[in-house]
């Protein structure tokens, strides 16, 4: 049997850019000193940091001192979220959130709302897509104090209005939270937000770097104990290595993205139709066409969605899935439930830079015999 | 109102629900009641969408003693 190896979960963590690599080994040598203190490798430490700054920020067309480096894209999601409630928290303490935002953000309203204050959130459609009359009624409601949106779902790669639930907010005077996980690096970054949030192992950056962007004007507030680092909104000393990895790869990323993008949504298309037509009995889900470049799901009726995926790892694919048996807490994507399609059997694909068209081939070749086989051997052939 | 038929699910996991009632609604004639007892969260998601996939209807679901209950009735 044929295994070597193809990686298709981009969308968990891209593989490293060879960039990143590169900045991170010469960074590793030069960029290990406190970029805080006062003398020559502290200052080395310093212009790199600096550097690396002005790099993302460039590249996110954005001010440098609007960004800051974090310790991961989760604690970016909860210092946006915490932290643009407690700005607000004059204005009241509603959040409004799209009913198919990332964990770290549905996390962040759960303590908020188990501190006392409101959380709303707002359904999709059967593709994915948030309801904008919805939106619009929940964030015109007295004491909405932010309002959150992903900007393309990181499950079924469906893509937000972003700009017209910007305009909504910004008609009402509420600040806009964007998780940008998905978007950035991969395509442009929307408009009409206030506070921005990535991650850099999304983009082939090294796993262990956020960026948190908060836009001049915004009322955003530090949730966390003070401490003066990364202007004052997230704790301890940055793994400076690893942010000039990051910037250096999100430069090289963005800069190739549209190419990158054309050639990845066109492989995408492919096993949107082939799936469909290939493997019986299948939802394929998202929308079809405002979706992310690199990534597709699908979900296969009747198959355990865990048997689905060690098959697959053991011809070699490695993706993820959004049904309940491969989740910790045994439950379903919430992204699945609240689009209201099938959510066994799901499998999500994410293609990065190096995924060749043979490997997607091959995918596609395998996959309807490895359905097969596991229908079979549950007898639900025909059904 | 005759009771429904009812599928016991309880303690199965995904897909195991939807497979039951697949196989247990073409037994059945045009125009009949399923109800589905299921406590896998999946179940909610699930039984509904088969439905829609399959053209069935999904009538609702009843939280009883018997724990979560999925009407379905058989449309074709």
């Amino acid at each position: 049997m044929n295994a070597s190896p193809v990686y298709l979960d981009a969308a968990s963590a891209a593989p490293l850019h060879p960039v990143a690599r590169q900045a991170l080994l010469a960074a590793l040598d030069d960029g290990w000193a406190d970029p805080q203190r006062l003398y020559a490798p502290a200052r080395r430490a310093r212009q790199l940091l600096d550097a690396a700054r002005e790099a993302a920020a460039a590249t996110l067309g954005v001010r440098p001192d609007e960004l800051s480096f974090t310790p991961s894209g989760t604690a970016a999601a909860h210092s946006a979220v915490l932290g643009g409630l407690a700005g607000r928290r004059r204005a009241g303490s509603g959040l409004v959130h799209s009913a198919i935002e990332h964990s770290a953000v549905l996390h962040a309203a759960e303590r908020h709302v188990a501190d006392g204050g409101t959380a709303t959130s707002v359904p999709v459609d059967r593709v994915g897509r948030i309801d904008l009359d919805a939106w619009s009624t929940a964030v015109g409601a007295p004491g909405t104090a932010l309002a959150a949106l992903i900007a393309a779902s990181h499950e079924v790669g469906t893509v937000q209005p972003v700009a017209a639930a910007g305009a909504v907010c910004a008609a009402a005077g509420v600040p806009l939270y964007v998780d940008a996980a998905q978007v950035v690096g991969h395509a442009p970054v929307p408009a009409g937000w206030s506070v921005l949030t990535a991650s850099a192992h999304k983009w082939g950056g090294p796993p262990g770097v956020g960026l948190l962007v908060v836009r001049k004007g915004t009322r955003w507030e530090s949730p966390w104990p003070m401490d003066e680092r990364e202007a004052g909104r997230t704790p301890g000393v940055v793994n400076l290595p690893a942010v000039v990895a990051a910037a250096a790869s999100l430069r090289a990323a963005a800069a190739d993205a549209a190419a990158r993008s054309v050639r990845l949504a066109r492989l995408v298309d492919r096993i949107r139709a082939r799936v469909a037509t290939e493997v019986p009995d299948v939802e394929v889900v998202g929308d079809p066409e405002d979706r992310l470049p690199h990534l597709v799901t699908f979900s296969c009726l009747y198959v355990d969605g865990e048997a689905l995926l060690h098959a697959l790892d053991r011809r070699g694919f490695a993706v993820s899935s959004g049904s309940s048996c491969t989740s910790s807490t045994l439950r379903p994507s919430h992204v699945l439930a609240a689009m209201g399609v099938l959510s066994h059997g799901n499998v999500r694909v994410s293609l990065h830079r190096d995924t060749t068209e043979a490997e997607v081939e091959r995918f596609l070749t395998e996959l309807p015999e490895i359905v097969g086989a596991l229908r079979a051997e549950a007898g639900v052939v025909g059904l | 109102m005759t009771a429904p038929e009812v599928v016991d699910c309880r303690g199965q996991r995904c897909p195991l629900p939807v497979i039951a009632l697949a196989r247990r609604l073409p037994e059945l004639p045009v125009g009949a009641l399923v109800r589905v007892l299921a406590d896998d969260p999946a179940a909610a998601v699930d039984l509904p969408a088969w439905c829609r996939l399959r053209g069935q209807e999904f009538v609702g679901r009843v939280d009883g003693p018997d724990g979560p209950g999925f009407d379905v009735r058989r449309r074709h």
